[in-house]
């Protein structure tokens, strides 16, 4: 599938801030199954863009401003990727960490005694790991209601799991705890989802990758309870929700208020570009 | 533990004292009891005008608290103190290759000398720092290494500090108090010089700056500010140094450069001797709620454009499950017999060690591996029968969590207090400067001292104190 995505974000600050340093997790990386046809992060102040690599292997854009205040900033990533299907099992990454390092305990996505014992439950003594986290992930999807607006903002997988409902990023948390708990190496992806049809759900969207044996990295989306289709772009990935987001940034002692407008649309019926 | 009977290091009582402690021994004999009192309210009215002191977390009434000082200066022989050093050194040096190691190749898990599991998750071990060098492999520029002696021969490391380790500013202060309070008993001696620690440590810094004039290097000392408890080491240093003492908001990051706010405008900084733990160092990288670290100097630092030390990921080095394997580590990386002792430490992960540990639960004191602050821990001379069954069968469910040590009989100094001489437990803190050109040792430490009787305890928090430590050349005329 060919995706376009336009992922534009205004930051308001208040009072206008003097000093701002962001690091943009907003370019994904290329793999067997999804290929860059391009992509580029721009900005509307007057600053230059450096490119780094974090400890997951992210592409990082960073930019840093200090001096005249600054009121407003956009920052803007647009690109397209063309993505074929690999029933969910993610191929010619390059990994920089070792694969055991994902199944450290992370701070959202620690496993406390109700995650564990749910994790035993759902896989119900599956000897296969695939077929474990395949479970695991139906018995989640069960019993968990799917809130994309919750309000409580529930931060780490045992508060959202306390409450049996969440947004897509507290679904991903609470499954990567949980195939962790099962001995499954796993990790967070933020990217987009898209559609074969024009519809409103399309946009940012968070799941998770538990690593098979034999197998390798494979993407499950609990919210949705199937494994990564084409129209999923993976662009971050990370411990939990903590490390895995769009960007981080610091802007001295300004209030910012972002306003996110995301259009992630198939490009097959593009006219002209 | 209670009821072992310990090395004294002046001698036991009613014995002859040792030779090295023979001086101190007449003055403690000599001095009339009114003339010792009169030094000890001497001492805390020096310290309290100096204004030494250390916070004490939640103790509001206690906010500033002196550390108890002990007049009696504790002695350690030059012979002695050379065999510490040459094994400080190497266990330093071990460490900083098991670091560059374990963020590079990762040899000594692919040779299996420690379970790849011990360091993959260990939370410090950091990711950030996989696939990436400290400056010159230096990672641990300032270490602490807690030593005690156990009998005439032999010291023990019981623990590595590799971290922020404090403690030097007493090495320091404590020399001076000495010197004015005894001038006649350390005149008496002669006592190695722990003064010139600060040069050495800006030496150890300027060496590992990223500039090529390196005399021109700016240094500064990042502190978490006015309520860590050890501002006031945070600010002698900087003083002693002759540098900034500066908090996270005093600097800024700029295409990957950092600058301290100056009167003047902004001022490149090249190395900082941080004494804020890795998970505030940077917003943008580690805690995003800490509000004491600055943000973008990850990404400065990656860059190559400053130096942190110590380095960050330091702390997968000195825990306590690495610990034990530290003997291995020094083997592994020097082809060489390690030097110093470890506390004999039994795995539990391991068969043999498990059985072992199971069999003598009555002797030794049981660990969690992840464990910190004394919980989960079984101090078997001192547990009930039915604790040590209970703690049994915890270990029998998860024996890679535990790890075993006997309890060590921590060497006495003498102490004085109002009712006359009596000895008290000791531990040592010497600090281990580690530069792109040299490893060095300023001759003396921190002895950290248990003043209630019987503890073993010697941390200040605790009820402990601090005493002068003396390296004094073995020939002494007998004056």
């Amino acid at each position: 599938m060919r995706i376009r995505i336009s992922h534009e974000t205004t930051h308001r600050y208040a009072p206008p801030a003097r000093m701002l340093i962001q690091n943009l997790r907003l370019t994904p990386h290329g793999f067997d199954s999804q290929y860059l046809l391009f992509w580029r992060v721009a900005l509307d102040i007057d600053s230059a863009i450096k490119t780094s690599e974090d400890a997951h292997g992210n592409v990082v854009s960073t930019f840093s401003h200090h001096g005249a205040p600054i009121e407003r900033l956009t920052v803007t990533a647009r690109g397209e990727v063309e993505t074929s299907d690999s029933a969910g099992v993610i191929r010619g990454t390059a990994e920089r960490l070792p694969t055991d390092m994902y199944l450290r305990d992370s701070p959202l996505a620690h496993v406390n005694g109700a995650l564990r014992a749910f994790a035993i439950e759902s896989a119900g003594g599956a000897q296969d790991p695939l077929d474990a986290l395949h479970r695991l992930m139906a018995e989640l999807h069960r019993v968990m209601s799917f809130d994309p607006y919750q309000t409580d903002d529930p931060d780490s997988a045992a508060e959202a799991f306390a409450l049996r409902r969440g947004r897509a990023r507290d679904f991903a948390n609470i499954f990567i705890a949980c195939a962790r708990a099962l001995g499954a190496p796993a990790r967070f992806v933020t990217g987009y989802r898209a559609f074969e049809e024009p519809d409103g759900e399309a946009g940012a969207h968070a799941w998770a990758e538990a690593h098979v044996p034999r197998l390798g990295w494979v993407a499950f989306d609990p919210t949705v309870c199937i494994c990564a289709d084409p129209g999923y772009v993976r662009v971050v990935v990370g411990f939990d929700a903590r490390d895995a987001s769009f960007a981080s940034a610091a802007h001295g002692m300004s209030d910012d208020t972002i306003e996110s407008v995301i259009r992630v649309e198939q490009a097959r019926f593009q006219t002209q570009s | 533990m209670a009821g072992v009977a310990a090395f004294d290091e002046m001698g036991r009582e009613g014995e002859p004292a040792r030779a090295l402690y023979r001086k101190v021994a007449r003055w403690l004999e000599e001095t009339p009891a009114e003339l010792l009192a009169s030094r000890r309210a001497q001492a805390e009215y020096m310290f309290r005008r100096i204004g030494i002191t250390f916070g004490v977390y939640g103790d509001k009434d206690a906010a500033e608290r002196l550390i108890p000082f002990d007049i009696v200066p504790r002695l350690i022989s030059r012979a002695e103190w050379r065999k510490l050093e040459a094994g400080l050194t190497q266990r330093v040096k071990a460490l900083n290759m098991f670091l560059t190691d374990v963020y590079g190749a990762r040899r000594i898990l692919n040779e299996s000398i420690i379970p790849p599991e011990l360091i993959l998750r260990n939370p410090f071990y950091r990711p950030e720092m996989i696939g990436r060098r400290a400056p010159h492999d230096i990672w641990a520029h300032i270490a602490g290494i807690d030593i005690v002696r156990v009998d005439d021969e032999s010291f023990y490391v019981l623990e590595d500090n590799a971290r922020t380790p404090s403690g030097v500013s007493y090495m320091l202060e404590n020399r001076e108090v000495t010197m004015r309070l005894l001038p006649d008993l350390f005149a008496r001696h002669s006592v190695a010089p722990v003064d010139d620690y600060p040069d050495e440590l800006l030496a150890c810094l300027r060496s590992v700056a990223p500039r090529q004039d390196r005399s021109e290097a700016t240094i500064v000392v990042l502190t978490p500010g006015l309520y860590n408890s050890a501002y006031y080491e945070h600010s002698f240093l900087a003083d002693k140094l002759g540098v900034e003492l500066v908090e996270g908001r005093d600097l800024f990051v700029e295409d990957d450069q950092v600058f301290m706010r100056t009167t003047l405008g902004p001022r490149r900084v090249d190395v900082i001797y941080r004494r804020v733990d890795d998970d505030f160092l940077d917003p943008l990288v580690f805690n995003p709620q800490s509000v004491l670290g600055v943000p973008g100097l990850i990404g400065a630092y990656l860059a190559g454009n400053v130096t942190i030390a110590n380095a960050v990921g330091t702390g997968v080095a000195d825990d306590k499950a690495i610990y034990s394997y530290v003997p291995d580590l020094i083997r592994f990386y020097l082809s060489e017999e390690p030097l110093l002792k470890n506390v004999p430490t039994y795995r539990c992960r391991e068969p043999d060690g498990l059985k072992y540990v199971l069999e003598r639960l009555d002797q030794l004191v049981v660990k969690e591996v992840n464990g910190s602050g004394g919980y989960g821990m079984l101090v078997g001379p001192h547990a009930t029968q039915a604790q040590r069954e209970q703690f049994a069968a915890k270990i029998k469910a998860d024996p890679a969590n535990y790890i075993a040590q006997p309890t060590l009989a921590l060497s006495t100094c003498p102490a004085s207090f109002d009712k006359g001489v009596a000895p008290r437990h000791v531990d040592l803190r010497p600090f281990v400067l580690s530069g792109a050109d040299s490893v060095r040792i300023v001759p003396g430490g921190l002895t950290r001292v248990a003043l209630k009787e019987g503890s073993l305890v010697v941390n200040s928090s605790q009820g402990g104190g601090t005493k002068d430590t003396w390296i004094v050349d073995d020939i002494e005329d007998e004056d």
